[in-house]
């Protein structure tokens, strides 16, 4: 497929981007690594009239660790934090959730920011920072401002973010003390059908694909918290969600998924 | 990989042939140099962008352009009544009209008042860039007005079924019987001590080769040519198509095929793209192009499959089979393309599969449907058979109470059978089948990985261990002309190759085959330089342009080796008969005392009288010094018509593990032994087994062409249209086992589908296999994890 016309700019800054965005209003995007946004607008489910190139903001690829907090610039690529000796040490999950999105290319390519502002609920890592009780910083014209995880994800491909605010960059705790991620699909490629990231031995749970945006497994967490065991723990996973059908899983057997992951992902993470 | 059977010990180990070979295709593949249709650029080409039913059946009311005429770069927007007047009564052909009274419905490239299948052309955009004709095309409005849509094929044939064709009366395009015996078989029936009978479906899938199609037309205006390049497997069927079509003289057009990545059987054809190009470029007497997208082509080209399938085992005591009885329903899809009546008779000849079965009995009732037309798909036929007959087989093993290896064994045609008349009235040319299972069943280590099944089912694991085999015989090698003809095809099946010396000794091949992938010019290569004791550097292989290779018919039906190749090999031969003369002449010799010896004739034991071949070539091409009579120059062309199909088998095994809490299903071991006769480059042998395993794997678990009732098609890109990747594939374990056929003089047989038509049952059948003892006989294809966790729920008493 072929996308619409568009113009197109490059933002030589993130102060610059979000200029271009005020001016622009909803008609503009930002392209980041584009992986998700130009499959999009091949198939003209997205028709901005205006691009805001910010691929080449390499002050904002960096990740490091200060006091327990891990900041990272908002246009890492997945393949860095893949990649990343720290959070190999300090943040393990971040750099095994992203080894599990996409594919090679789209690793190199796909950006941290990008997936985030994506807000795709089948997309693994917003669910990571999700776990993670992360925070994700936003600069607009009025200079930045944090907003937590938990309070991002508002729709379906819908977030907190402004029309002309731009991600700059995303914080999650130092963690590596019991956490797993479960990714269920078809081809190794592909979204995840469901997905189940577990942080702090439980602390964190949440869920891929479950419904219209990354969500928290409260009822989970708090049966873990109570001391529950992971089997009794999980046969809460689905508990009030109306996850999506499609060819892949339909509603009742994506619940069913989401109890056996839960499980799964709750024993990896050690909790019996 | 692991090849535990060195196939060069069957051809001379003193050259190239039987090693294996890197490819000389490669290099230019990999870093891009190779030239494919989209990288074309023509002076003044306009691009065309289709316009395409967005309905299943509905009649076309009209078609306002007006909205696309506004864009820039859109110069017009043409309905199929503007359009008609370019083809006239020329349709789309059909070559394969398999009976005398089947039906087949005129088929215009572009529709006029019926719109038929979501996909269908309904009108054209011409535009000045593909950017403005994709555009144009979504900026027309078609005003539909619904009709009821067929879409299943066994709703098609209710009673009271709204038509496809309306002026047809009926759904049904033709019945094709095969029984040459109908008393024997009812009396097997009868007399049988265990009978087995399955329906099964084969879903359609969706070709997805690794480039879509393309097409650039473009005319001579002064001399009245016409040149088409397209992303074909067939540029001389094509050529005579076009021909017949447009009524263009066929000596005015050349077909080139550039450089095409994969067609798999879909770029067999004579597609309404390539009739709209041309008729256009000779209308307008500019370029005219067409690029097709990975949306569009799910369904402007092709599908495969698309069948349901009853099949009857009628066997003794012991499970010795005696007769078999096939009831086919063919989905054709709402038109007839190029060979798709012909495409469920390829498998019409194999629904005994590699058992030496007495009583024969097919028959086949083909369907119009509203959705894009089926056709040949690698196997085409021949999958969909073997499928039913090895999913039949275990059944028969579960009811004679052995495994099903001990069911296979007892009914394989016997090694010293061949060659053998099948009950469908082939004739197989050889093989030793028991041989082939036989070492796929220890490379498999199968003791051990029943041991491992016995412990799992034991011990209530979640993840349940199953083994499936699949035994196969295919015909390919398409084909003994005359056999094509009692079959109604329109075409022989012979192939054609020119051998020319250079002055320099290099030489020049001219094939009749049509590569896309398979590496002909590797192959090509090596046969002529054992031939002619040279390098197989030394030799150019040639193909794909008809005004370079103006004879030939083409690639499919992993025919190229066993036909193209043999053209190839006799036509060196006699090149060497006649460098021979030349050769004696100047030894002043009997050619008869002359041996050819390190790519030179010799007096036999005279090593000091030899003539090189580089002299014999020089010496030809100056023609100062030839025998009387003797025609300068050193080249010879053959067109090779085949005595007998050639008839690849084997027997694969796969071993999958499902995990019962999911109903994820992972191959966690598959080996393959092919009988494909004699290897001329065992790396390619194997990639192709590679590729056509996970091609066949792909049907077993990931692949579905899925349409709504309604006949909206829903999986139309590569994100719901589930093409495994490498990631999916299993670590293949790949052996063979050689019976030089004895068809042709090099005793080859065909490799290109062997493994499409082996994996599917070989997957599908462990899958059930590890299910079984929950008492599941049967899966679906594709056994997606919920598809098969669903099976496992419903056998456990549907809790979920």
């Amino acid at each position: 497929m072929i996308p619409a016309s568009f113009d197109y700019e490059v933002a030589e800054s993130a102060e610059h981007a979000v200029a271009l965005l005020a001016e622009h209003g909803d008609e503009a995007k930002l392209l980041a690594g584009g992986h998700s946004l130009i499959p999009m607008m091949r198939f003209r489910l997205a028709t901005p009239t205006v691009l805001v190139d910010v691929g080449r903001l390499d002050d904002l690829r960096y990740i490091n660790a200060d006091n327990g907090t891990i900041s990272i610039g908002a246009l890492t690529r997945h393949s860095e934090l893949e990649h990343s000796e720290l959070l190999a040490r300090s943040c393990p999950m971040m750099a095994s959730v992203a080894a599990l999105v996409g594919d090679p290319a789209v690793r190199h390519r796909g950006t941290l920011g990008g997936t985030l502002a994506h807000s795709d609920p089948a997309s693994d890592l917003p669910a990571a920072v999700l776990a993670l009780g992360g925070t994700i910083v936003a600069r607009g014209p009025s200079g930045d401002r944090e907003i937590a995880a938990t309070d991002f994800f508002t729709g379906y491909f819908e977030s907190a973010l402004a029309d002309d605010e731009m991600i700059v960059e995303v914080r999650v705790p130092a963690s590596d003390a019991g956490w797993n991620y479960q990714k269920f699909n078809r081809r190794a490629q592909d979204w995840a059908i469901v997905g189940v990231a577990v942080a702090d031995a439980g602390a964190g749970v949440s869920l891929v694909n479950m419904g219209s945006t990354p969500l928290r497994a409260s009822a989970v967490e708090a049966a873990v918290a109570s001391g529950a065991s992971a089997a009794d723990a999980a046969a809460l996973a689905a508990e009030g969600l109306q996850p999506p059908s499609d060819l892949n899983a339909d509603a009742d057997y994506r619940r069913h998924l989401a109890r056996v992951f839960t499980q799964r992902a709750l024993n990896a993470a050690g909790v019996a | 990989m692991t090849m535990t059977d060195d196939p060069a010990t069957h051809l001379d180990s003193a050259g190239h042939m039987g090693r294996p070979r890197l490819r000389r295709e490669d290099p230019a593949l990999l870093t891009g140099e190779a030239q494919f249709i989209d990288d074309m650029s023509l002076h003044g080409e306009i691009w065309v962008g289709i316009v395409r039913s967005t309905e299943a059946h509905a009649t076309i009311l009209g078609v306002d352009g007006s909205a696309a005429l506004e864009i820039d770069g859109v110069t017009e927007v043409l309905s199929g009544a503007d359009l008609a007047p370019l083809w006239g009564e020329g349709a789309l052909p059909c070559a394969w009209p398999v009976t005398d009274d089947m039906r087949n419905p005129a088929h215009l490239p572009v529709a006029t008042s019926v719109a038929k299948y979501v996909g269908d052309a309904v009108a054209v955009v011409l535009a000045t860039s593909r950017y403005a004709a994709a555009d144009g095309a979504a900026a027309v409005s078609v005003d539909y007005d619904p009709l009821p849509a067929v879409v299943d094929i066994e709703a098609a044939v209710a009673d009271g079924a709204p038509l496809v064709h309306e002026d047809l009366g009926t759904n049904e395009s033709y019945t094709w019987p095969l029984i040459p015996n109908p008393e024997a078989v009812d009396e097997a029936f009868a007399n049988a001590a265990h009978v087995v009978s399955e329906r099964f479906v084969q879903q359609r899938l969706i070709p997805a080769p690794m480039e879509p199609r393309g097409v650039v037309a473009a005319p001579g205006v002064a001399s009245g040519e016409l040149t088409l390049y397209s992303a074909t497997q067939i540029p001389h069927i094509l050529k005579v198509m076009t021909a017949v079509t447009l009524g263009i003289p066929e000596h005015k057009i050349r077909v080139v095929a550039p450089s095409v990545g994969g067609g798999f059987g879909c770029k067999l054809n004579v597609y309404a793209e390539e009739i709209l190009c041309s008729a256009l470029a000779m209308d307008r007497g500019v370029p005219v192009r067409w690029t097709e997208s990975r949306s569009e082509a799910a369904t402007a080209t092709i599908q495969g499959r698309g069948q349901v399938q009853h099949i009857e085992l009628a066997a003794d005591d012991n499970g010795k089979v005696q007769a078999v009885r096939v009831k086919l329903l063919a989905d054709m899809g709402a038109y007839l393309q190029l060979v798709t009546p012909g495409v469920p008779l390829l498998g019409g000849f194999l629904y005994h599969g590699c058992y030496d079965i007495a009583h024969y009995s097919f028959e086949c009732t083909s369907v119009f449907t509203n959705k894009t037309p089926t056709d040949a798909y690698r196997g085409a036929g021949r999958p969909e058979a073997t499928y039913a007959v090895e999913r039949a087989m275990d059944s028969l093993a579960v009811a004679v109470g052995v495994t099903p290896e001990e069911i296979r064994s007892r009914n394989f045609i016997a090694a010293d059978a061949f060659p053998y008349e099948s009950c469908a009235g082939l004739i197989f040319d050889s093989g030793d089948y028991q041989t082939v299972l036989d070492k796929a069943v220890e490379m498999a280590g199968l003791d051990g990985v029943r041991a491992t099944q016995a412990q799992r089912r034991a011990d209530g694991s979640n993840r349940q261990i199953g083994v499936g085999f699949s035994s196969y015989v295919e015909m390919c090698g398409l084909a003994p002309s005359r056999v094509l003809a009692s079959l109604n095809y329109g075409a022989g099946g012979w192939e054609a190759a020119t051998v020319r010396v250079l002055p320099t000794a290099k030489v020049q091949v001219i094939t009749g085959s049509t590569p896309h992938g398979q590496g002909h010019e590797t192959s090509w290569s090596m046969i002529v330089a054992d031939k002619l004791g040279i390098d197989p550097d030394d030799v150019e292989v040639l193909h794909s342009d008809t005004a370079i290779s103006p004879t030939g018919l083409d690639t499919y039906g992993s025919r190229s080796l066993s036909v193209g190749g043999t053209a190839v090999f006799m036509a060196t031969d006699k090149v060497l008969d006649k460098a021979r003369l030349i050769a004696a002449h100047q030894l002043e010799a009997n050619e008869d005392d002359l041996e050819y010896v390190d790519g030179a004739f010799q007096v036999k034991g005279t090593p000091t009288a030899a003539v090189p071949f580089a002299a014999i070539a020089f010496a030809a091409f100056t023609a100062h010094d030839l025998p009387d009579g003797m025609e300068p120059n050193l080249e010879a062309h053959v067109t090779y018509d085949p005595p007998n199909f050639t008839f690849p088998n084997g027997t694969h095994i796969a071993v999958v593990e499902v995990d019962t809490d999911t109903g994820d299903v992972d191959i966690v071991d598959y080996v393959a032994v092919d009988d494909c006769g004699n290897q001329v480059n065992p790396m390619i042998v194997e990639g192709q087994v590679h590729g056509g395993v996970l091609q066949g794997a792909a049907q077993a678990l990931y692949e579905d062409a899925v349409y709504t009732e309604d006949g909206q098609i829903v999986t139309v890109n590569l994100g719901d249209y589930l093409v495994p990747s490498a990631a999916e594939a299993p670590a293949y374990r790949v052996a063979s086992h050689v019976t030089p056929s004895p068809t042709n003089p090099m005793g080859v047989k065909g490799i290109g589908e062997a493994g499409t038509i082996a994996a599917t049952p070989a997957v599908i059948n462990a899958v059930v296999d590890a299910l079984r003892p929950m008492g599941i006989t049967d899966v679906a294809m594709p056994a997606s994890p919920q598809t098969v966790w669903r099976a496992i729920n419903e056998a456990q008493g549907g809790a979920s």
